[in-house]
């Protein structure tokens, strides 16, 4: 990216002042590599959304972020209804509430090795995954309404976890103002079968090894100790999310002129937050952030019960479960004033510091934890949101790595088989039912996590507390 | 390369299916089949099952987008592919039939799916041969 337009503020921020159409200024959170390998497609993209109505203080970019629909990916932006303000489908994106959970074992990495082949192996039969997969639930009007409503706690409800689950996990597993009626029947359709299902892509599940502690306090405080393994999930609200995504996004394009809304891009398509249309939308994106949390409930349910019967008395007990597609409505301060906030995260971690009333009990105190996934074969992390980080992109974090290499470039550089042996030699299983789809998810295709969490800290978003490395990866 | 052909083509995270032919109906096939193409090779998708789809849009950029939704939509919902298409456009309003048969994880090897038909890229128009070219990005 052409470093001409920004102003660096401090080691890890950039800030572009408002010009043509711009209401706030834009700010990228990265370190001068990371900023200098971003696509300028980013700051097209970040300067437009700095452009939207009733947008708040700025639109911010996270260190991982890169070029996507409207927003960029990595994207954070607020806004605020009373001045005019918008929700914007691609704002969120397709895979709305697609985020990771992470699960204590208790397990030592010494303790799972003998058995690993067999946790693989089980755990891939177990869990679907991929093209065509189907879940264990087929729903009915009804039930999908309810699951739509009732989120995680409705999957508890239906013996897929337990209730200490749910306090793990952001909006205590269930959004509230969702809204199944303004779910069209074609978003039903596709979700009939899919409750439970990974899906494909960069979603997976991983066993991993807790290879470095970098903050011990707060590791405690997460339960989290060197050595041993946690399972982490990470996928989204499937086929309802992306009909949702795909719908809402047409009319949203096709209703701007007459919302007196004047698109640079279309895929930046918005609705007013006190129009009927963007109300429909908020209701409709609510139920499919309840239909992410109950299928990565069903998930861990499925993954219980492979451990159940590979390592009996294995407790896996959840740590915490955070979304990184979404609009929340959330409260901030801005220039000393509270304010109700419309935040969208776009391949973004909420972040809350110490203190927070949405955290649970026992992490008040310490923050919340934001769960970092990789790509097969490189690390992941956990952090936790900071007192400094409330005040800097509305309490967010970046998400993951980001794609480095298109699809085809990954399809040329590497082949399915030769890069699931090379793990394995790594002591990396991976399990996929499709080996081109292996080659296009190699874990070279993606930037460097390490140096994505690296500025995320040094920018005071989050701090570091450990490092994950992957030792089985269910692919879909 | 002249003639009916689709093609890939770049973008950072996700994939570009393009369409070319002499018509746009045949340029709307080929794109759908450049979508099939990113989850498995046509090739290998038997056409025994028939699916008809219908959409109407404000113009033909908004078609396309809406057409390969709605392939996406019976993708997903009857876990099937498509390797066939009969296309019929008329203003903008498409009938289409869609002919394929249901994923086989074995036979198939599907890389990825597809989420969605996105308005990044997005052109549907002749080129300087005078072909009809469909393209735009689709979300994987």
């Amino acid at each position: 990216m052409n470093l001409s337009h920004f102003e660096r503020m401090s080691e890890a921020e950039w800030r572009v002042a408002p010009f043509g159409k711009m209401r706030v200024p834009a700010v990228i959170y990265a370190d001068e590599a990371l900023i200098r390998e971003m696509d300028d497609k980013v700051f097209e993209q970040l300067t437009n959304v700095a452009a939207l109505p009733g947008i708040v203080q700025a639109a911010y970019a996270m260190p991982d972020a890169h070029w996507g629909y409207g927003f960029p990916i990595g994207g954070v932006a607020a806004f605020d209804a009373d001045a005019g303000g918008v929700v914007s489908a691609g704002g969120v994106g397709f895979d709305i509430s697609c985020g990771v959970r992470t699960l204590h074992t208790g397990l030592t990495a010494a303790e799972i090795t003998p058995l690993k082949q067999r946790l693989a192996d089980r755990l891939f039969a177990r869990i679907p995954a991929g093209v065509g997969s189907t879940g264990p639930l087929r729903l009915n009007a009804n039930e999908m309404d309810a699951m739509l409503r009732g989120g995680a706690r409705w999957a508890v409800e239906h013996g897929y976890g337990s209730a200490a689950d749910l306090d793990r996990i952001e909006e205590h597993g269930c959004m509230a103002g969702a809204e199944p009626g303004q779910v069209s029947e074609h978003a039903k359709r596709r979700q009939r079968d899919e409750i439970g299902t990974l899906g494909s892509g960069n979603h997976y599940l991983e066993l991993q090894e807790i290879v470095e502690i970098c903050d011990s306090k707060a590791a405690d405080r997460f339960r989290l100790r060197q050595g041993e393994v946690v399972v982490s999930i990470h996928c989204g609200s499937r086929g309802l999310g992306h009909q949702i995504g795909t719908e809402f996004l047409r009319q949203m394009v096709i209703a701007a002129p007459g919302h007196g809304i004047d698109l640079p891009d279309r895929e930046l398509a918005c609705a007013p937050i006190k129009s009927s249309l963007g109300q429909a939308y908020l209701g409709a994106m609510r139920a499919a952030i309840n239909c992410a949390l109950a299928n990565r409930q069903v998930i861990t349910h499925l993954t219980r019960e492979v451990f159940a019967d590979v390592m009996p008395g294995t407790h896996l007990a959840l740590i915490y479960d955070v979304s990184h597609n979404t609009c929340k409505l959330e409260t901030h301060t801005v220039d000393g004033q509270s304010r109700r906030l419309y935040v969208h995260r776009k391949g973004a971690t909420r972040a809350f510091g110490p203190g927070h009333p949405a955290l649970p009990n026992e992490l008040r105190d310490i923050g919340q934890p934001v769960l970092i996934g990789g790509s097969m074969g490189t690390a992941s992390y956990i952090l936790v949101g900071t007192e400094a980080g409330m005040a800097r992109a509305f309490a967010s974090a970046c998400h993951g790595a980001g794609r480095s290499m298109s699809r085809h470039q990954a399809t040329r550089q590497w082949h399915g088989r030769a890069l699931v042996d090379e793990l394995a030699g790594q002591g990396i299983l991976i399990r996929s039912p499709s080996l081109r789809g292996v080659a296009e998810e190699a874990p070279g295709a993606y930037k460097d996590v390490s140096a994505v969490v690296e500025a995320a800290d040094r920018a005071g978003l989050a701090r570091k507390v450990a490092k994950l490395k992957p030792l089985v990866c269910i692919k879909g | 390369m002249n003639g009916v052909h689709w093609e890939h083509f770049p973008h950072q995270a996700d994939i570009g299916v393009r369409g070319i032919g002499p018509t746009l109906a045949a340029a709307f096939e080929q794109a759908a089949l450049a979508m099939t193409a990113v989850v498995t090779d046509p090739a290998k998708v038997v056409p025994d099952r028939a699916v008809e789809v219908r959409c109407e849009a404000p113009d033909d950029e908004l078609l396309l987008v809406d057409w390969l939704n709605a392939l996406i939509l019976e993708m997903a919902a009857r876990h099937l592919l498509f390797s066939r298409f009969d296309i019929h456009i008329e203003g903008h309003t498409l009938h289409a039939t869609a002919w394929g048969e249901a994923v086989d994880t074995a036979k198939h090897q599907p890389a990825v799916e597809v989420k969605g038909a996105t308005y990044t890229g997005l052109k549907v128009g002749r080129n300087e041969s005078g072909q009809w070219l469909a393209q735009c990005v689709v979300d994987v």
